[in-house]
C-alpha cells in the first residue's frame, strides 16, 4: 500500500477497567499497536471482546485506564475534534434536523463556516445529492448511514474511528456501503479504525486485521491482507479470501471456546 | 439497582420507551388520541356530540326529571349565553390568572431542577424523593395550611397549583433529558461541544416531545388544584362559584359554570397536543 511510514495512533501498553456493581471488567488489557498514517485497519473480535471500548479509548472519550494513547506523537486526554471523527452503528442523524443541517451541526458547535466545496463533493460521492433537505426519517438505512459518514468526514479529520457503521444494514446494503467506503478513502486518504462483526468485511476492507480475543481483551493476532486496490466485490469468493477468513474465524472461535464463554 | 432513579418510577406519557409498571399517574392515552381528520369525519363527530346532547334533554323532560337533580342541556346553554357577562366572566378571568401564573412559577421551577438533576445526576437522589411526594399528594389538602400562612388572597391557590405542576413537568423533562441517546452525547462531545451547546443543540430538543407532555400533564394537574382550592378555600373562582351555585339548587348556573371549566381543560389539552404536531412531529 502507499501509505506513508509515519504512524499516525500510537497505542502503548493501553488497559481499560470498568468498574461495576459486581466488581471490575478487564475490557482490553495491554494494547500496544499502531496505525500508520492512511492506514486501513480493522478491528475483529467475539462479542463483548472490548473492540468498542477499545475505540472509544483511540477517541479521547474514555480515557484508559492504564497507558497511553498517541495522535500524532501527541498524548490524547480530550476529543480531539479537529482531528478524530467518529461513526457509530446508528447513524446518529438528528431526527429533528435535515441531512443538510445534520452535516452543519459540527461546525455549528466549532462556529466555523461551512466547507461547501467538500460537503457538495461528499454529497455526491454519497449518493445523496437531493436528499439535503430530507429527514432523516424518510431515508433508508444505507442512505442514513453514508450522511453520518458524510457528516464526519465534512470536518476533514485525519482520523476516522467507524464501531460497526453497517452492521445494522440488510447485507446487499453493506456490500454497497462497503465500496461506497472504499471508494471514499481512496479519495481522502483518511486514516481509518473499522470495528466489525463481519470478518469478510473486515479482509475485504483493511490492510489489516487486529483479531481481539476477549476476557480480558487483548491483541491475538495482527493479519496483514495485501489484495490489490481497488478491489472488486467478488473477491470474497477467491480462494486466498477465503483462507483468510478461516484463520481468522478459527481464531476467534477459538479464543471464545477456550475462555469458556 | 442501586442507580434507579426518578425516571423509572415514573410513567412515561409519550410512547419514546414505555415504562414497565406504570406509577403515580398514566395518562398516557392523552398524547395519543387519533385526530379527527377531514369536513366529513369532524362533522360526524360533532354531529354525534348534539345528537347526544339532544338525547339527554329529551330524556330528562320525559322522565320529568327535576331541575335540581339534573339541569336540561338547553337552560345551560342559555344561562352560559345570558349570563356569561355578570355571573361568569369575573370568576373564570381570577381561575385563568391563577392557573397561569401559578404554571409559570411551578413550570420554571420544574424545569430548571430537571436541567439540574441532568447536569449534576449525583443530585437526582435528594431531589427525587420530594418530588414524588409531591406528584402523589393532591396540593389541594395543602390549602387550610397556605390559607393561615397566605390569608385569603390569591397566593395559596397560585402556590398550590405551582406545586401540582411543577413536579410533572419536572418529572417529565428530567426523563426526556436522561433518555437522551448516549451515543448523540458522545458523537457531540467528539466534535468539541461545551455541556451548554450539548444542551441546546441535542439534549433539549431531544427531550422537547417529553417536555411538552410534561407541560401537558402539569397544566391539566393545575387547572385540577386551581379549581379544587377554589372549592375548598373559598375566595371567588370557578371553584367557588361550583360550591354556590349547587348550595343554591342553581343547576342551570352550576352546569355552565361546569361547562366552562371543562372547555378550559380540553383547551389546554388541544394547545399542548398542537404543539407536541407542530414541533416534535419528527419522533413519530
Ligand atoms: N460502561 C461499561 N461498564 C462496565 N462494563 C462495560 C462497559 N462497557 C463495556 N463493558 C464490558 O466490557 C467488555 C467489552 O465490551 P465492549 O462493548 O467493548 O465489547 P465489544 O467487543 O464492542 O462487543 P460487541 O461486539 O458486542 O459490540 C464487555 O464484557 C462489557 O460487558
Ligand atoms: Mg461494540
Amino acid at each position: 500500500m502507499t501509505q506513508g511510514t509515519k504512524s499516525r495512533i500510537d497505542i502503548k501498553n493501553v488497559s481499560k477497567i470498568y468498574k461495576t456493581g459486581s466488581g471490575t471488567v478487564e475490557a482490553v488489557k495491554n494494547f500496544t499497536e499502531s496505525v500508520k498514517d492512511g492506514e486501513f485497519v480493522c478491528v475483529v473480535g467475539a462479542s463483548g471482546c472490548g473492540k468498542t471500548t477499545l475505540l472509544w479509548c483511540l477517541s479521547g472519550l474514555h480515557p484508559s485506564t492504564l497507558g497511553t494513547v498517541e495522535i500524532d506523537g501527541e498524548i490524547l486526554n480530550a476529543p480531539m475534534p479537529g482531528k478524530i471523527g467518529m461513526v457509530f452503528q446508528d447513524s446518529n442523524l438528528l431526527p429533528w434536523r435535515t441531512l443538510m443541517e445534520n452535516i452543519e451541526l459540527p461546525f455549528q458547535i466549532k462556529k466555523k463556516p461551512i466547507n461547501h466545496e467538500l460537503v457538495e463533493e461528499l454529497l455526491e460521492v454519497a449518493g445523496l445529492k437531493g436528499f439535503e433537505n430530507s429527514y432523516p426519517g424518510e431515508l433508508s438505512g444505507g442512505m442514513k448511514q453514508r450522511g453520518s459518514i458524510v457528516r464526519a468526514l465534512a470536518q476533514d479529520p485525519e482520523v476516522l474511528l467507524m464501531d460497526e457503521p453497517f452492521g445494522a444494514l440488510d447485507a446487499f446494503t453493506r456490500e454497497e456501503m462497503n465500496l461506497f467506503l472504499l471508494k471514499v478513502w481512496a479519495k481522502t486518504k483518511k486514516t481509518i479504525v473499522f470495528v466489525t462483526h463481519s470478518i469478510s468485511e473486515a479482509i475485504f476492507l483493511g490492510d489489516r486485521i487486529w483479531v481481539m480475543s476477549p476476557r480480558p481483551g487483548r491483541l491475538a493476532r495482527v493479519v496483514d491482507v495485501d489484495f490489490a486496490r481497488p478491489r472488486h466485490i467478488d473477491l470474497q469468493f477467491e480462494p486466498d479470501f477465503i483462507s483468510i477468513l478461516k484463520e481468522i474465524r478459527t481464531e476467534v472461535e477459538g479464543s471464545k471456546a477456550g475462555k469458556g464463554n | 439497582m442501586a442507580t434507579d432513579n426518578l425516571a423509572e418510577k415514573i410513567p412515561d406519557f409519550n410512547g419514546v420507551a414505555p415504562i414497565q409498571g406504570g406509577g403515580p399517574v398514566d395518562v398516557s392515552a392523552l398524547a395519543s388520541v387519533r385526530r379527527a381528520k377531514g369536513f366529513k369525519e369532524i362533522s360526524k363527530v360533532l354531529l354525534l356530540g348534539i345528537l347526544v346532547v339532544t338525547l339527554l334533554e329529551f330524556i330528562l323532560i320525559w322522565t320529568k326529571t327535576p331541575l335540581y337533580i339534573f339541569p336540561r342541556p338547553t337552560l345551560v346553554i342559555k344561562s352560559l349565553f345570558h349570563d356569561f357577562g355578570p355571573l361568569y366572566r369575573q370568576p373564570l378571568l381570577q381561575t385563568v390568572q391563577e392557573f397561569f401564573v401559578g404554571l409559570a412559577f411551578g413550570a420554571s421551577i420544574g424545569l430548571a431542577l430537571a436541567v439540574l438533576v441532568t447536569l449534576k445526576p449525583g443530585l437526582d437522589i435528594f431531589i427525587s424523593p420530594y418530588i414524588i411526594i409531591m406528584v402523589t399528594t393532591p396540593m389541594i389538602a395543602l390549602i387550610p395550611f397556605l390559607m393561615l400562612k397566605f390569608g385569603f388572597g390569591m397566593t395559596p391557590r397560585v402556590i398550590a397549583v405551582a406545586l401540582a405542576s411543577g413536579p410533572m413537568v419536572m418529572i417529565n423533562s428530567a426523563t426526556g433529558f436522561r433518555r437522551t441517546n448516549a451515543e448523540l452525547i458522545a458523537l457531540g462531545k467528539s466534535y468539541g461541544a461545551t455541556e451548554f451547546q450539548l444542551f441546546r443543540k441535542i439534549r433539549f430538543p431531544f427531550a422537547l416531545p417529553m417536555i411538552i407532555v410534561g407541560f401537558m400533564v402539569g397544566s391539566i394537574f393545575g387547572l385540577l388544584t386551581a379549581v379544587g382550592s377554589e372549592m375548598v378555600g373559598g375566595g371567588g373562582g370557578l371553584g367557588n362559584r361550583l360550591v354556590y351555585f349547587s348550595s343554591l339548587v342553581r343547576m342551570a348556573n352550576f352546569g355552565a359554570v361546569l361547562v366552562i371549566v371543562a372547555t378550559f381543560g380540553v383547551a389546554l389539552y388541544s394547545f399542548f397536543t398542537f404543539v407536541n404536531r407542530k414541533y416534535a412531529s419528527w419522533q413519530v
